[in-house]
């Protein structure tokens, strides 16, 4: 059997996913990275993006996050995320209309907006749909 | 003894009081469900953090933030939570008994005492009794927004950075069950380092991005996020208390209404007897 390690997901709302797993991998802010059981201490910070872990029994999940913070020690593995759903949950129409709607602002279509702020949502809802799109090819697997 | 009229206004006043009691016992108590689902799924955030700060207080940290750094205490803060409103029993009431001593040990040993104050019953106890308030916020109602709360926690932080505080505490009622609701003080700053011996070894953390900007960012995630927390907790405390004091009250006027009951019927047949005696009085006389 293969080695796992102790991974918790909690977004501020509630907890997500509690239980062992043989990998987690994450979107941290300078680069996708791959947490495998006995990694070193670890602290980063994380981008919109999809989190996917592999469970003890081989199965695959992937959870979305809007940022957070990604914390390994040996046994553990803990991702604080400031708010995060199952990604069976998401819609891709809507996640593609968020985009859509970033563009523009950013176009200057909807000058209400500032720019950074649009430029986030951007960031977000590109993430939003990365993540679909991992669901979606892990579903054809 | 008072007579007839006036033994039945004061049931219906009693009555009248009971009916208000018990629409606030059944409002509280549909309140603390919902509170304490809020509670329960803030938790684990709250937990998770705080065992992640409790490693980073053990390990050997190549860049010591002034988080981590114990000072001596010459100044020290209080973060204290409140309701907003009262009729909830002794609960703000024990929560400031036991800020008081606290600050009165603390000034014993030289230390001055500020507070940052949550909720308007304590910023009405403060005004009244003295003491120092830094900062305050109130009127958040029964689904506290952590963005409300953010103001306020920047004061105390920025007031621990500039060291204007030493130390800072969060004081809010802990969720014990129903029944019981217990003062509880944390030390938020300096943190303290976790009890698990495993980890107190020399290690580090792997960075990314930089340590200075991820602990900056981290650490005050963490401290409102507690203090998010103790919030949430003492709303659901509030409504719990409430509910319990409501149903007290009504049990209570119950007993009154039953006790005014039996002196109105004695004093109605005072009344009627002293009537016939006064009949048969005039029929004899006559």
């Amino acid at each position: 059997m293969a080695m796992t390690v102790h991974c918790d997901i909690v977004s501020a709302e509630r907890q997500l996913f509690s239980g062992l797993v043989e990998m987690v991998v994450a979107a941290g802010v300078e680069g996708d990275l791959g947490v495998m059981p006995g990694h070193a201490p670890l602290l980063t910070r994380l981008k919109p993006g999809p989190v996917r872990v592999k469970t003890q029994n081989g199965e695959e999940q992937v959870f979305y996050v809007s940022g957070g913070f990604l914390e390994v020690q040996p046994k553990l593995v803990t991702v604080l995320a400031d708010t995060a759903e199952r990604a069976q949950d998401m819609d891709e129409a809507d996640a593609e209309r968020a985009k859509q709607h970033a563009k523009d602002a950013l176009e200057g279509k909807n000058a209400e907006m500032d720019y950074t702020r649009a430029a986030a949502a951007l960031a977000e809802a590109t993430a939003r749909l990365r993540t679909i799109e991992q669901i979606k090819k892990m579903a054809k697997r | 003894m008072a007579s007839g009229k006036e033994i039945k206004g004061k049931i219906a006043s009693v009555q009248s009081t009971k009916k208000i009691t018990r629409a606030m016992e059944m409002v509280a108590a549909s309140k603390m469900r919902k509170a304490q689902e809020r509670m329960e799924a803030s938790k684990p955030y709250a937990t998770r953090m705080r065992q992640v700060v409790a490693h980073l207080a053990n390990a050997d940290l190549e860049y010591r933030h002034i988080y981590l750094q114990e000072r001596d205490v010459k100044n020290v803060g209080y973060i204290v939570v409140t309701s907003d409103r009262g009729l909830a029993g002794g609960l703000n009431v024990n929560l400031l008994k036991s800020v008081v001593k606290d600050a009165r040990e603390w000034e014993e040993k030289g230390a001055k005492v500020q507070h940052c104050v949550v909720g308007s019953k304590g910023l009405a106890f403060f005004r009244s009794v003295g003491g120092k308030v830094e900062a305050s916020v109130s009127g958040l109602g029964d689904a506290p927004y952590l963005s409300d709360l953010i103001g306020s926690i920047k004061v105390m932080l920025d007031a621990y950075e500039n060291g204007e505080i030493d130390r800072l505490y969060i004081v809010y009622n802990e969720f014990v069950n129903t029944m019981t609701q217990k003062p509880k003080t944390i030390r938020l700053l300096p943190l303290e380092p976790g009890a698990d011996e495993e980890l107190k070894r020399h290690w580090d953390y792997i960075y990314e991005p930089a340590p200075k900007e991820l602990l900056d960012e981290l650490l005050v995630r963490f401290i409102e996020s507690q203090v998010y927390q103790g919030v949430v907790e003492n709303n659901a405390c509030e409504q719990a208390a409430r509910m319990v004091a409501m149903k007290a009250a009504s049990d209570n006027a119950g007993e009154i209404i039953n006790d005014l009951q039996l002196v109105y019927n004695k004093a109605r047949q005072a009344a009627i007897t002293q009537e016939i005696s006064e009949i048969v009085g005039g029929a004899a006389a006559v």
